[in-house]
């Protein structure tokens, strides 16, 4: 029979996973985000080569190095972003990498009927195959990425978060054809945050948290509590310094709040002497809050105010109004890696000046050094370039530029992925300390057990649509992932 | 290495150092043909059309973009600054026409990226084609010469600033201009709010905007500033032809581009210097002039020239993945 065995030595994304999968089987492998689902895929599409460990395939070892070897091999794969080429069409798309051909010149339509057919099988008859796949919606793009897999036969199929851009419909049809695949004796991982999916489509079920496989069973003799409580697990203790604090005035206040970039419908006040928790899972529509609010995402309708008066957010009128955003993109948006630690720090103090004012080099110098101290951020000095700092360090500086601003009202996303324990607790603190002078402080985070930890209320973020605030007493991690991955009703 | 301005003083230098080598170089290989002060300062007075576009062009490079339309604006300038002679507006108002044309055709440069969101390189591709057009159609497709007595004595006066003087004298006065431009951009550039966004655009766009910095105006105000330059050296450029050809400075965008990127800018932004496009301005100016001196064609000095461009660019990469590592 056909199955897949992997075990991988100590890294920290994966360490000794181990899967299996029959021929005729759905499984669901399922975990938070960064528990290495994404990892163990990757190796098995030979993108990324493990340090350690093995594959099988109908007993065979089995070690891609690159995709198309993978391929080859029997491997099929549905991304979750989108990996098609957009100027090409339909069909090409479908053949890519292996396009039917004589002596090197291609042969269009020699596949055709497999095209077709394969098409037909998503019920979507309706998508030609010479369309061009710009021309496609979102969803029609994800229906090519999954035609894909199906159009070669392949023994094994993986697909990672397929419907996350998809609607009922064709998850219905997606669900039949997964169906047909099981039938036809095809082995298929169905990797999924949304429980209530994994339920209706898989049979089996392999959890992993932390890199490591927790648990392993069959669907019909799992209850959901059960499956939530082996994604979140228990883990270590971490320090939550609180600060007493009191809460005061409304800062913000967001209705029905809709951006072009996602998010549905959001409603929240922020407290002065308050911190809010934003939870959800990635995509959910978190970050799209936090930009929309700030002004970095287009809002489309809705309304913000500000103490009571009505905003119209945009970069730098927010900075003025005396409101702060951390992104969760250091090296990408937060900060200009290249430029120092002095420029990155004041950048947004320079923001609504004159162009034509001159920088007052030495004071600023003073300042920086100032906070270089305050947060204890291990550098040389205000000139060294941001990029030779580690991750926790230039986290500070990012943090530092709001301090820097004197803001009234701290948008953070994600403000402790990618650091280090020491430096998530400096963090924390400092998120305490806000809120104890009386400002306000609205985070997003992954890790429930953080917000948990640092926060006064928490509302969750489910496909766009934000649920109410609860007092932080009132929740856990258990009933935060429930919303999580079922949204508000299933709470 | 922790001595961050003595790393930036020495790159700056570093093409400074070109121009000493390739002049020391044709001194070893023909002793009989040395760099006499006369030839330094025909080379200063070569270098001020190139030079004046070369410091505004570095502001835009630094800020990740690009202007190929900086040719066409010289001419278009200089034809503008020699009708402005012509209808009597006298010194100033010539070299004012000139460069407010500048101004204004940067400011659309600057209106067409940010307005249509057009990649820098399509918007001044267009325009380089449109100002060339404009040029040519005010001055009725010739040269544009003022002809009466008191024209003639303004184009005269305008042509002294950049006159080859006779031994004896000191620089041109629009080295003495070249210089102070130079030195007041590359001040601008570190001391100004200007400068600091420019710097932070160029080097990473979404977090200036994240900063609240006003990317829009900050880039027309960039663009415009290049052409105010630009304008100027059309003026330089009408008066070293005592005419407003519009024909002239075809294709010297290459050759401003070629100066800022000697000088160690990068065109991803972000990275650049005043100084080093001045120097690279004057490495090429000085090495037009050896190759002459030593009678090598000109096709020798273009085969050269090529290849300092791809040398500059190649030393400074292997310095940052050196720095890097």
């Amino acid at each position: 029979m056909l199955g897949v065995d992997k075990a991988f030595g100590a890294t920290v994304a994966l360490a000794g996973a181990c899967l299996r999968v029959e021929a005729g089987e759905v499984r669901a492998l399922i975990g938070e985000n960064g528990a290495g689902k994404s990892t163990l895929m990757r190796i098995l599409s030979g993108v990324e080569s493990a340090d350690s460990g093995t594959i099988r395939i109908d007993g065979n070892l089995f070690s891609p190095n690159n995709p198309q070897q993978a391929r080859e091999g029997g491997i099929a794969m549905v991304h979750q972003e989108l990996a098609v080429v957009e100027d090409l069409t339909v069909e090409e798309n479908l053949l890519l990498g292996r396009e039917p051909s004589r002596g090197g010149v291609f042969l269009p339509g020699r596949m055709r009927d497999r095209v077709v057919s394969s098409l037909a099988l998503l019920g979507r008859e309706d998508i030609q195959p010479t369309t061009p796949v710009s021309q496609l919606s979102v969803a029609a793009r994800q229906l090519v990425e999954i035609a894909r897999a199906l159009v070669h036969d392949a023994p094994v199929i993986v697909f990672d978060e397929p419907t996350s851009s998809l609607g009922a419909q064709d998850i219905e049809h997606l669900f039949e054809v997964i169906g047909r695949l099981r039938r036809d004796r095809r082995a298929v991982v169905y990797i999924s945050h949304f429980l209530e999916e994994v339920q209706s489509v898989a049979d089996s079920w392999t959890v992993l948290r932390d890199g490591v496989v927790v648990g392993e069973g069959l669907i019909s003799e799992t209850s959901t509590e059960d499956l939530v409580s082996q994604m979140i697990g228990r883990r270590l203790e971490e320090m939550y310094p609180r600060v007493p604090r009191e809460r005061g005035d409304v800062l913000i206040e967001v209705r029905d709040l809709k951006t072009s970039t996602g998010l549905q419908r959001a409603g929240l006040t922020l407290h002065r002497g308050e911190v809010l928790g934003i939870a959800g899972l990635v995509g959910s529509g978190r970050s799209e809050l936090l930009r929309g609010i700030y002004g970095l995402d287009q809002m489309e309708s809705g309304s913000i105010r500000l103490e009571g008066k009505s905003f119209r957010p945009d970069p730098t009128r927010s900075i003025q109004s005396g409101l702060g955003f951390a992104s969760e993109d250091r090296k990408e948006e937060g900060l200009a890696v290249d430029l120092s630690v002095a420029t990155n720090l004041t950048l947004g103090a320079t923001s609504a000046r004159n162009f034509f004012s001159i920088l007052g080099l030495k004071k600023e110098r003073e300042q920086v050094e100032v906070w270089i101290n305050r947060f204890d951020i291990r550098t040389w000095g205000p000139d060294q370039t941001v990029r030779t700092l580690s991750g926790g360090n230039q986290q500070k500086v990012a943090l530092a530029r709001l301090l820097h601003l004197d803001v009234d009202a701290v948008l953070l996303d994600e403000p402790t992925r990618g650091i280090d324990v020491g430096s998530k607790t400096e963090v924390f603190r400092w998120i305490g300390e806000l809120a104890a002078q009386n400002k306000g402080v609205l985070v997003v985070s992954s890790s429930m057990q953080e917000l948990l930890g640092i926060c006064d209320r928490i509302q969750v973020m489910h496909r766009g649509v934000l649920g109410p605030a609860r007092p932080v007493e009132q929740w856990d991690e258990h009933s935060l992932m429930v919303c999580a991955v079922g949204g508000e009703e299933a709470a | 290495m922790n001595y961050p301005a003595l790393r930036q003083l020495i790159s700056s230098l570093a093409p400074f150092l070109g121009v000493v080598v390739v002049v020391l170089l044709f001194w070893v290989f023909y002793p009989d043909q040395p760099m006499t002060l006369k030839a330094w300062r025909s080379v200063a007075v070569q270098t001020v059309v190139v030079g004046l576009a070369a410091v505004g062009m570095t502001w835009v490079i630094m800020s990740g973009g690009i202007d190929l339309s900086v040719g066409s604006v010289i001419a278009l300038s200089g034809v503008s600054a020699a009708l402005a002679v012509e209808a009597g507006w006298g010194f100033y108002g010539g070299v004012l026409a000139g460069v407010g044309t500048g101004a204004l055709c940067g400011a659309y440069n600057g209106i067409l990226i940010v307005g249509l969101r057009l990649p820098p390189f399509i918007a001044t591709l267009g325009t380089m084609g449109f100002y060339r057009g404009v040029a040519k159609w005010v001055a009725a497709n010739e040269s544009v010469r003022p002809e009466d007595a008191t024209g003639l004595s303004y184009t005269a006066g305008i042509a002294e600033w950049v006159k080859q003087l006779a031994d004896g004298q000191w620089l041109a006065p629009a080295v003495w201009l070249l210089l102070a431009t130079t030195l007041l951009g590359a001040w601008a550039l570190r001391w100004t709010v200007l400068g600091r966004h420019t710097v932070a655009i160029g080097s990473n766009e979404l977090t200036a905007r994240l900063c609240g910095v006003r990317i829009r105006q900050t880039k027309v105000a960039i663009y415009s500033l290049a052409g105010l330059l630009a304008g100027l050296a059309g003026v330089m450029l009408f008066g070293r032809l005592t005419v407003g050809d519009p024909t002239s400075a075809v294709g010297i965008e290459l050759d401003v581009i070629a100066a800022v990127v000697i000088g160690g800018a990068s065109l991803s932004g972000g990275k650049g210097s005043v100084m080093g496009a001045l120097a690279g301005a004057l490495l090429m100016t000085v090495l037009r002039n050896r190759c002459t001196a030593v009678d090598w064609p000109n096709f020798v000095q273009e085969m050269i020239v090529g290849h300092i461009i791809i040398l500059a660019v190649a030393i400074d990469q292997w310095r940052i993945r050196r720095t890097r590592r």
